[in-house]
């Protein structure tokens, strides 16, 4: 009988010390989980779906407007750091605030912990990307651009889509879609083209653990920096109007900036 | 030795009985066949998890779709409204149901439903799949005005119907819910995508000059910019599925998408129909307010009232639309064109 006894015993103890093993997995992680959120605001205001359909912003240039649709492309995150590869994620997400889909956005690579000097991503498609029908999603959500001699017969996919209408002392009510795309004059011969994707820097990030990273865009910064947007000017039709896109693309190198990082 | 016999005896028994167990019956499963034109450009299909295609579910969900078992008084099918030769719809501008009443909304045709991806289905998006949508017209007053008892009693006596959902379903009990997902497989398998414009795009045919320019047309953010509603040849659903207030009334008699959301700036948003097979669909709207596609085009170009649901992209709705030239007018018409797929209309798949 006291065999058995110290026999269970023995047995108890060891089976625990194993379970104890198992808090061995609290080593730090080596590589983890990035995570990006992607939130909104109109100078510091929060911006929500909620938020749409109501005039109630005023842009830089002094028009009232209201937001009925916004949704965006970003692609290829890029890792940064001292003296290594940089790590590209060769991946894209379309970001529709108007239905709250993709609104976070996890990629499946994980990444190393560590020191990185830069984390970035490109607001639209670079000019590798950006291949005239390459992506059946997106496709499908009607995100392509026509390819079309007017537009530089370069087709791709649109950047962002910013809808809703504006007014002002002299002008009624009156819808605006500021759609970014590649810029392309096809007016000239031959079609004159100018990438107008963005490369978007967050700055430094330590990585240590499955980390959340918050992404903010201010939608205010489409209409003031640094070319003050004048909608009763240019409101529809943007998309073959090529100086608009260059302007599209100037206004867009401050829109986005880092927020909150959980770790 | 007599007891080894016995074990052997049992064991046999046994094998004999667990084979008998594996022989159950399956519908025999019928994915969808997906053309090129959709593979190549589109993501799949939406098939729910718990409605599987099968050759057995379609052809009774062929069966059904063609029965005016279905109505009332057994005069009315949903073929009726969605007759084959209209691409699925029927050329009145609204319907007229089993008791000569006229419903509000045109019939809307019905080819590609699977590619639905959002599952919003009808002008107004109130029904949430196509078995849900199903449901509807055989117990609506001014439609089939039926009840679903009487239907369901009607096909569970019926001489064929108890072995056909057997075959579909595996078992002989008939209820609505089964009905519906008979028709949807059947309805799923409605695919239109060999019209002209489709052979074009996989490099078949040629348009004429006058088609390429209608498409540029349609293509052209200054002038029918068409394609952020109605797709593009990378969508070649022709449409977005999306629900939008295109500037038909400054008032609205019919709330649309406004009346199932409950929101009002989704008053007077309509679901933007597929411009696929407009040769066969008119009247045109969800109320089929025009009859013929130089309407329809009249009025983007000139006729759109404003209000303040109005999609912005209808963005020349101040000076009444877009403004077309005759030529560009008459180039967009003859584009629109390559978009009927007459095969569709005479498939003998979808024939009753």
């Amino acid at each position: 009988m006291k065999r058995i006894f110290a026999l269970l015993i023995f047995t108890t103890i060891t089976l625990t010390s194993c379970g104890e093993d198992l808090d061995d997995n609290l080593v730090a992680k080596t590589e983890v989980e990035t995570t990006f959120n992607f939130t909104h605001n109109w100078d510091d205001t929060a911006v929500t779906n909620s938020d749409f359909n109501t005039v109630q912003y005023t842009n830089a240039n002094g028009e009232m407007l209201s937001i009925e649709k916004l949704r965006y492309l970003i692609s290829d995150i890029t890792f940064s750091r001292e003296g290594e590869e940089d790590i590209v994620l060769d991946i894209y997400n379309l970001v529709d605030v108007t239905n709250n889909n993709n609104l976070s956005f996890t990629p499946e690579t994980k990444i190393p912990t560590g020191t990185y000097t830069n984390v970035s991503f490109t607001f639209g498609f670079d000019a590798e990307d950006n291949v005239d029908g390459a992506y059946l999603d997106l496709n499908s959500e009607s995100w392509a651009v026509p390819n079309t001699p007017m537009l530089g017969s370069v087709g791709g996919y649109h950047y962002m889509q910013l809808e809703g209408k504006f007014t002002n002392s002299t002008t009624p009510e009156t819808g605006y879609a500021y759609h970014t795309i590649r810029a392309a004059d096809g007016s000239a011969t031959p079609p004159t083209i100018q990438e107008t994707a963005i490369n978007v820097d967050l700055g430094p990030v330590v990585i240590i653990n499955d980390t959340s990273l918050e992404i903010k865009m201010n939608i205010a910064e489409w209409f003031k920096n640094t070319y003050q947007w004048d909608l009763t000017q240019w409101n529809n039709m943007l998309m073959p109007n090529f100086q608009a896109q260059l302007k599209m693309n100037e206004n867009g190198q401050n829109v986005f900036s880092l927020g909150t990082i959980t770790q | 030795m007599k007891n080894g016999f016995i074990y052997i005896l049992l064991i046999i028994s046994i094998s004999a009985c667990s084979k008998d167990e594996i022989e159950v019956y399956e519908p025999t499963p019928m994915p969808l066949s997906i053309p090129q034109i959709f593979s190549q450009n589109i993501i799949p299909p939406v098939i729910p998890n718990n409605n599987p295609q099968t050759v057995q579910g379609v052809a009774l969900g062929k069966k059904l779709f063609f029965d005016k078992k279905l109505s009332g008084n057994e005069t009315m099918a949903c073929a009726s409204c969605h007759s084959p030769q209209h691409a699925f719809t029927d050329s009145t501008p609204t319907s007229v149901g089993i008791d000569g009443t006229f419903g509000s909304r045109n019939s809307m045709p019905l080819f590609n439903l699977a590619w639905n991806y959002g599952e919003r289905f009808t002008w107004d998006g109130k029904e949430l799949s196509i078995e849900r949508q199903a449901l509807e017209p055989v117990q609506n007053p001014i439609e089939m005005h039926s009840d679903w008892d009487d239907v369901v009693n009607k096909l569970q006596s019926d001489p064929e119907y108890p072995e056909l959902f057997r075959l579909a379903f595996k078992t002989t009990i008939i209820t609505k819910e089964l009905t519906t997902k008979a028709i949807a497989q059947f309805e799923r398998t409605l695919i239109s995508a060999n019209s002209k414009f489709d052979r074009y795009s996989l490099g078949q045919a040629t348009l004429t000059p006058q088609e390429e320019n209608g498409l540029n047309v349609f293509l052209d953010e200054t002038r029918g910019d068409c394609f952020h509603c109605h797709g593009n040849p990378n969508n070649p659903l022709w449409t977005d599925n999306i629900f939008h207030n295109n500037g038909l009334d400054s008032n609205f008699t019919d709330l649309g998408l406004g009346g199932v959301t409950g929101d009002t700036n989704d008053n007077g948003k309509f679901k933007s129909p597929s411009l696929r097979n407009l040769a066969y669909t008119a009247p045109y709207m969800h109320d089929g307010r025009f009859n013929t596609i130089d309407e329809v085009i009249e009025f983007y170009s000139t006729g759109l009232q404003t209000s303040s649901t109005v999609d912005p992209l209808m963005k020349k709705v101040a000076q009444g639309g877009v403004n077309l030239t005759t030529q560009d007018k008459a180039d967009l018409k003859a584009f629109l064109l390559t978009l009927s797929d007459p095969s569709f209309l005479t498939n003998p798949d979808f024939q009753e």
